[in-house]
């Protein structure tokens, strides 16, 4: 067998891939719920950044995995609110107020990271501490799951149950009924009685706390620091995942695999000089074809124009 | 004193915006700095320190002046979008590589400048083609839309230069060096301000005569202040969507060839350069028009490079610019803020209004 398609299909690549896909997982959940619900948040990189950045100081400065938690969130969950005050109390453009607010966590997190931990690339001189990971005992010995899923960070696994979440959620309560309703038409909605406003706030909350849950995974088990700007585009690649996706969670999850996949790929090309470029740029090509299928899809009865 | 606030009021309101973002920052400065005096004067008088600073805002000024205009010309027609970033960068990368290619015929200098600078522009309406025609086509999200092409153009662009143009003798990568003669020159001596900001320049003066001159320019702002109005007075929605698009995409593909052959001789970039966000922002600020781009422009470079200077002699990271700069776009795009002090005068001048007429009879 050649050694390239053998190191592909070998329990090391598909670890890697549930290792990469997991912080495209979690914001590509927070970019769907609020889609769901009629806007489109590209805020994502900011909330993960400062989500990233509060777990790391938190856990360095109080050795409690649990307030790293609750602060990463805490803040994922500030940087969405922040958003829904602009855009659905003072009226401003989501994607306006979104792309200051990358630009603000982008700075904020730089500007504190070295006022706490006097250097302005990464925290490894704060003693932050990691998620554990999952030992799997007697399990690790099933054949290519065992291999696969041993030693993966717990937050992996809460990844793979976000999306069960995320499920239930929108299709199975009261809220994601209401979600949905609101997306498909605000009037509608609202002539039932339904707050608007309310509920595109709550989508965004819940934005919130998917993207916070990615941005703890790249700092606190990813890797165990956190370095600047370390999100490097995950935020935006999430927008692609549940585009893929149309924001349903099977085709979100699997969106973000595909990103995984590509994105492993690359790693494993690397050293054998074959151009990643033309693999990495496959997923986006994807995207905008998904994107513009089914948007020609439901577009069919609406006008173009407006936004 | 009343009226003078209602006809100015997005001025005032900009202003005010822009104040409060100072106030923050000089909140933050006061904050951490051991030496704030000293902090605040590199912060806001740094950047006219020396005649080279003042040159580095020019030199910055030239690309975010490009690619707000790139931005605001779908803007106009309501068309939200982000692909400046995208088509600034592959119209650089195969700009460079036309110019390479065409370097043997030897073409005398000024053909081959605007030889090269119009391929950019091509490139550029071509590439922003595709997400204008699949906007008005399909209906397609324009956002995510151009979110996603830079992403290929980016892999695109890397692939081309670092497999078919690499300059293998250098030792980082990047493309070979494009030929003296295809240089845009340095205007004043000390700097590294180049022809492209006078084209720069004349670009907004182009795109001002466009969009408030012509009557395309004229569609392109009715589609954006009333859709519907525009489609049933006979505007045809989709041709203006489509043009919008490629027109931004000339400027934005003009704007990163100029950036090459003026300042970098090389396309040497490895990851995307940004500017077509700062072009969001000052799209934004300058509530797009290309005037008030240019003096947005300005203004942002003039921050960013008192924050470089900040950074360099203080103890306060530049990272502040950004916080700086997110404060005073959400002020500015939120639409509600200030509202109510502009109800009320509004009020109040409609109320004399009544009394004047009402007085006399």
């Amino acid at each position: 067998m050649n050694p390239l398609l053998k190191s592909i299909f070998s329990t090391t690549f598909l670890f890697s891939v549930l290792r990469v896909a997991t912080p495209i997982i979690f914001p590509a959940l927070g970019v769907a719920i609020s889609s769901l619900s009629g806007s489109t948040n590209i805020a994502l990189e900011g909330i993960m950044l400062v989500s990233a950045f509060a777990g790391v100081v938190v856990s360095a400065f109080t050795q409690s995995l649990l307030l790293a938690l609750i602060a990463g969130i805490a803040a994922g969950v500030l940087i969405a609110l922040i958003l829904g005050y602009f855009s659905l109390k003072l009226r401003a453009d989501i994607i306006l107020a979104a792309i200051a607010l990358n630009l603000f966590s982008s700075g904020i997190t730089v500007f504190l990271l070295y006022i706490f931990a006097h250097d302005k690339g990464v925290s490894s001189s704060l003693k932050s501490l990691v998620f554990p990971t999952i030992k799997l005992g007697v399990l690790a010995k099933i054949p290519i799951l065992g291999g696969i899923l041993n030693n993966q960070n717990i937050l992996v696994y809460i990844a793979f149950l976000s999306v069960i979440v995320y499920y239930i959620i929108v299709f199975h309560t009261p809220l994601g009924l209401k979600i949905r309703a609101v997306g498909q038409s605000p009037d509608a909605a609202s002539s039932v009685g339904i707050n608007v406003v309310r509920i595109k706030l709550y989508a965004l909350i819940l934005s919130g706390v998917f993207g916070a849950l990615g941005g703890l995974y790249l700092s606190m088990g990813y890797v165990s620091w956190f370095g600047r700007d370390m999100t490097a585009g995950r935020g935006f690649i999430a927008i692609a995942a549940s585009s893929i996706g149309s924001n349903m969670p099977l085709g979100t999850l699997l969106g973000s695999l595909l990103f995984g996949v590509v994105y492993a790929l690359a790693n494993f090309l690397a050293p054998i000089n074959i151009p990643s470029e033309i693999i990495q740029v496959i997923p986006y090509i994807v995207t905008v074809l998904v994107l513009t299928v089914y948007s020609a899809r439901t577009a069919k009865e609406k006008e173009i124009g407006e936004e | 004193m009343e009226k003078f606030i209602l006809k100015y009021f997005n001025l005032i309101r900009t202003i005010i915006a822009i104040l409060i973002g100072f106030v923050i920052s000089i909140s933050l400065i006061l904050l951490v700095s051991k030496d704030s005096f000293a902090a605040l004067g590199y912060l806001f008088l740094g950047p006219f320190g020396s005649i080279s600073r003042m040159g580095n805002i020019i030199e910055l000024a030239t690309p975010i002046i490009f690619c707000g205009i790139a931005i605001a010309i779908p803007f106009q027609a309501s068309q939200f979008n982000v692909g400046a970033e995208g088509t600034f960068f592959i119209s650089a990368a195969f700009g460079t590589a036309f110019a390479l290619i065409i370097q043997s015929l030897n073409l005398p200098r000024f053909i081959y400048v605007v030889v090269v600078l119009a391929f950019a522009g091509l490139m550029g309406a071509l590439w922003g083609f595709i997400p204008g025609f699949l906007k008005a086509k399909y209906r397609a999200n324009m956002v995510v839309l151009t979110l996603m092409l830079n992403y290929i153009a980016y892999f695109i662009s890397i692939y081309l230069i670092n497999y078919h143009f690499r300059d293998k003798s250098a030792g980082f990568l990047t493309s070979y060096r494009l030929p003296d003669s295809v240089f845009l020159k340095q205007i004043i001596p000390n700097t590294r301000i180049h022809i492209g900001f006078l084209i720069a320049i004349a670009a907004v003066f182009i795109a001002y005569y466009f969009l408030y001159h012509t009557t395309l320019g004229y569609e392109i702002r009715m589609v954006g202040f009333n859709f519907h109005f525009a489609k049933y007075s006979g505007i045809d929605v989709f041709k203006v969507i489509v043009l919008s698009s490629m027109i931004g995409g000339i400027f934005a593909g003009i704007g990163g060839m100029s950036e090459v052959m003026g300042i970098h001789r090389r396309f040497l970039w490895q990851s995307l350069p940004g500017y077509g966000w700062d072009g969001v922002v000052v799209a934004i600020i300058g509530r797009n028009n290309p005037i008030l781009i240019m003096f947005a422009a300005f203004f942002l470079a003039y921050l960013r490079i008192g924050g470089q200077v900040l950074n360099l002699l203080s103890d306060v990271p530049y990272e502040l610019v950004s916080v700086i700069e997110a404060i005073i776009i959400l002020l500015i795009t939120a639409e509600a803020f200030l509202e109510n002090i502009k109800y009320r005068i509004t009020v109040k001048e409609a109320e004399k209004e009544v009394f004047k007429n009402e007085s006399p009879s």
